[in-house]
């Protein structure tokens, strides 16, 4: 039996009047590749946006390895005009910056692609490991830590080698094509030394050909680097190819979970995606 | 060019700029505008290449640097005027309240820890804020410190809104010159570092870093402290370069000289700084000079030369800079040797090209 890695709990996101994710629960094990799927707008990104910080949750708890990063309950004003379920259940607030959670062990990439569009391929990765380096102002600045520094380079520089991205190192990451680019959002994100990766759309605006090269690269990942990893992704194929497990997610509910094949023929995944007919 | 001989190179050509300024010392009598312009401008590249760490380098858009010169300037004076002067300086409050002098060097250090003191503080709330909304909070600040520093109930401290004067100056370009160049090259060493590399990553994308594992209010709030250090050490060279203190000459019109001067520049290139900083002092103060004076060819008096007329022309050529350079004199770009280097070789192998296609 592999271990629980992320469990996120009656997950609610109300914007205003709007309930982006209502009461979402779901469970990542360890060594698994697991898919979030649902039409535009059902809620997949904010639902990544409450696991990683980005936004607090309006009610629910998120725990990542045993620890919790993640706990809310409506507050204020949403105390009134929370729509959700669960609202006396969790009374505690935790709540983590960004950073921190991608400190504790949770990386990810962004559906549009956010690079450091004016610096190199190396130094992209190189600020990855800012995070993790031994060192303060004082011997950063008078290079006290130069052991620290090489260590950090040849880190960074390793991890490009093995992502075949090392003859890039000195181009600018900005000027490099749309595939790369995600390529070295992926590395990047790596280079944080997670123990669970997000990937958020990981194959938007890929052709066939560099879907089935993503589709390889992502198992890829999981066996080199043990990795977990949770994503958001619409291409069928690829997400019938690679993952173990399925969550399907439409106006923010929860639908139904399971192995590809299972989500695959299942008549409310298929109406969630192309409708019902009329006359059925 | 290796990195080697790029730095070789580098540390002949500030060599012989030193060397330089110490001939052009002895040459020139000492009150030439030449030298007056050479010290001002190393001070302003020191408060401008500060500006650029946090707006060109951090990304924040801070208004605040006249501020933290004000708080920089009156920390040396107040820390270094003689105890025999005092009593001359501070004649109505007394003397003042602080009766010892510290070093010149003790005064410059302690004017920027105060500085950065400051900035901590007003860090805490104002970082919160971004792009327009901080400058106009920075900017506010600025204005607000000027008028405390001249409240009449701190007079024995900051001596209310009479002039702080009598402590120690420079008389020589070297001073002035080396101080900035130390405290640039500490900037310098800031910004090559792993932490001047998140700076880079926060004005790149904030949530990006964020993302990386970024502390953003750390980050940012040591962008600030360190900026206003270096700002505050540079009010307490410009106090030296004026001789006198008073917290009505740190205006806001200040901070817009610093902020021309870093757009000028080019916003993310230390060296686009400094130069720019010369060109700027030197424009302003002694090459457009003679726009200002009425002058006559024979018996012909030359159109339009009349006092102000500098401005108008100075004002001119900024538009046309920025017309021109939409990224500034420098863009992000550093000037060294090696890139000289590079383009020259560059030029050489388009020239032959053209040679060849030409048989």
């Amino acid at each position: 039996m592999s271990t629980n890695i992320l469990r996120a709990e009656d997950i609610t996101m109300q914007f205003g009047g709007v309930v982006a994710v209502d009461n979402l629960s779901l469970e990542v094990n360890e060594h698994e590749i697991v898919a979030l799927i649902g039409p535009n707008g059902a809620g997949k990104t904010t639902a990544f946006n409450c696991i990683t910080g980005v936004y607090e949750p309006t009610n629910g708890r998120v725990e990542f390895c045993g620890k919790e990063i993640v706990e809310s309950y409506p507050r204020g004003k949403m105390k009134k005009t929370y729509k959700g379920e669960n609202a006396g259940k969790y009374s505690k607030r935790v709540v983590l910056t960004p950073d921190k959670i991608t400190h504790a062990g949770i990386a990810r990439t962004f559906q549009n692609i956010r690079l450091f569009s004016s610096m190199t391929v190396f130094e992209n990765v190189l600020i990855a490991k800012h995070m993790r380096a031994k060192q303060n102002l004082f011997t950063a600045t008078f290079r006290l830590n130069h052991a620290e520094e090489q260590r950090m380079r040849k880190e960074a520089l390793e991890l490009l080698e093995m992502q075949n991205l090392a003859h890039l190192k000195d181009e600018i990451a900005g000027s490099l094509p749309y595939g790369i680019q995600r390529r070295l959002e992926i590395a990047r994100a790596l280079a944080t030394e997670p123990k669970l990766l997000l990937l958020d759309e990981p194959a938007a605006g890929m052709n066939p050909q560099e879907t089935q090269e993503l589709a390889e690269f992502i198992s890829q990942i999981r066996d080199q680097y043990d990795m977990t990893i949770f994503m958001i992704e619409h291409h069928m194929d690829l997400v019938m190819q690679i993952s173990d497990r399925v969550y399907v997610l439409d106006f923010g509910k929860l639908i139904m979970e399971g192995t590809p094949e299972v989500v695959q023929n299942d008549p409310r995944v298929i109406e969630a995606y192309l409708g019902v007919s009329e006359d059925a | 060019m290796s990195k080697k001989t790029n730095a070789i190179i580098s540390a002949v050509l500030l060599v012989a700029l030193c060397g330089f300024v110490v001939v052009l010392e002895q040459i020139l009598p000492s009150t030439h505008i030449a030298l007056t312009v050479l010290k001002k401008s190393c001070i302003y590249a020191l408060v401008a290449v500060s500006m650029n760490l946090l707006n060109g380098f951090t990304g924040l858009f801070s208004l605040g640097q006249a501020g933290f010169m004000l708080i920089g300037a009156y920390t040396y004076g107040v820390l270094t005027i003689p105890v025999a002067d005092r009593a001359s300086v501070y004649q109505y409050y007394d003397g003042g309240l602080i009766q010892f002098a510290a070093p010149v060097f003790v005064g410059l250090i302690a004017a920027g820890i105060v500085a950065a003191i400051f900035a901590w503080l007003i860090g805490l709330p104002a970082l919160r804020l971004k792009s327009d909304y901080l400058a106009i909070a920075t900017l506010g600040f600025a204005e607000i410190i000027r008028a405390i520093f001249q409240w009449d109930k701190l007079g024995m401290i900051t001596n209310g809104s009479n002039l702080l004067r009598k402590f120690p100056t420079f008389k020589s370009v070297l001073f002035p010159l080396i101080v900035c160049g130390v405290c640039i090259a500490v900037i310098v060493l800031v910004i090559n570092s792993s932490y001047g590399r998140a700076f880079r990553a926060i004005r790149d994308d904030e949530i990006a870093a964020e993302a990386m594992g970024i502390n953003l209010a750390k980050h940012k709030r040591m962008s600030f402290c360190i900026s206003s250090f270096f700002a505050g050490v540079g009010g307490g060279l410009l106090a030296m370069y004026q001789t006198s203190i008073q917290a009505s000459t740190f205006k806001s019109a200040m901070t817009y000289e610093i902020l021309l001067i870093v757009v000028i520049g080019g916003l993310g290139s230390v060296t686009g700084s400094c130069l720019a900083s010369f060109l700027y002092i030197a424009c302003s103060e002694w090459w457009l000079r003679f726009l200002d004076t009425e002058t006559y060819i024979g018996s012909f008096k030359v159109p339009l030369l009349r006092s102000g007329f500098r401005k108008v022309v100075f004002a001119v050529i900024v538009m046309v800079v920025v017309l021109f350079y939409r990224k500034g004199i420098m863009g992000d770009k550093e000037f060294s040797p090696a890139r000289v280097y590079d383009w020259w070789q560059k030029k050489k192998a388009k020239k032959n090209a053209g040679k060849e296609a030409a048989q």
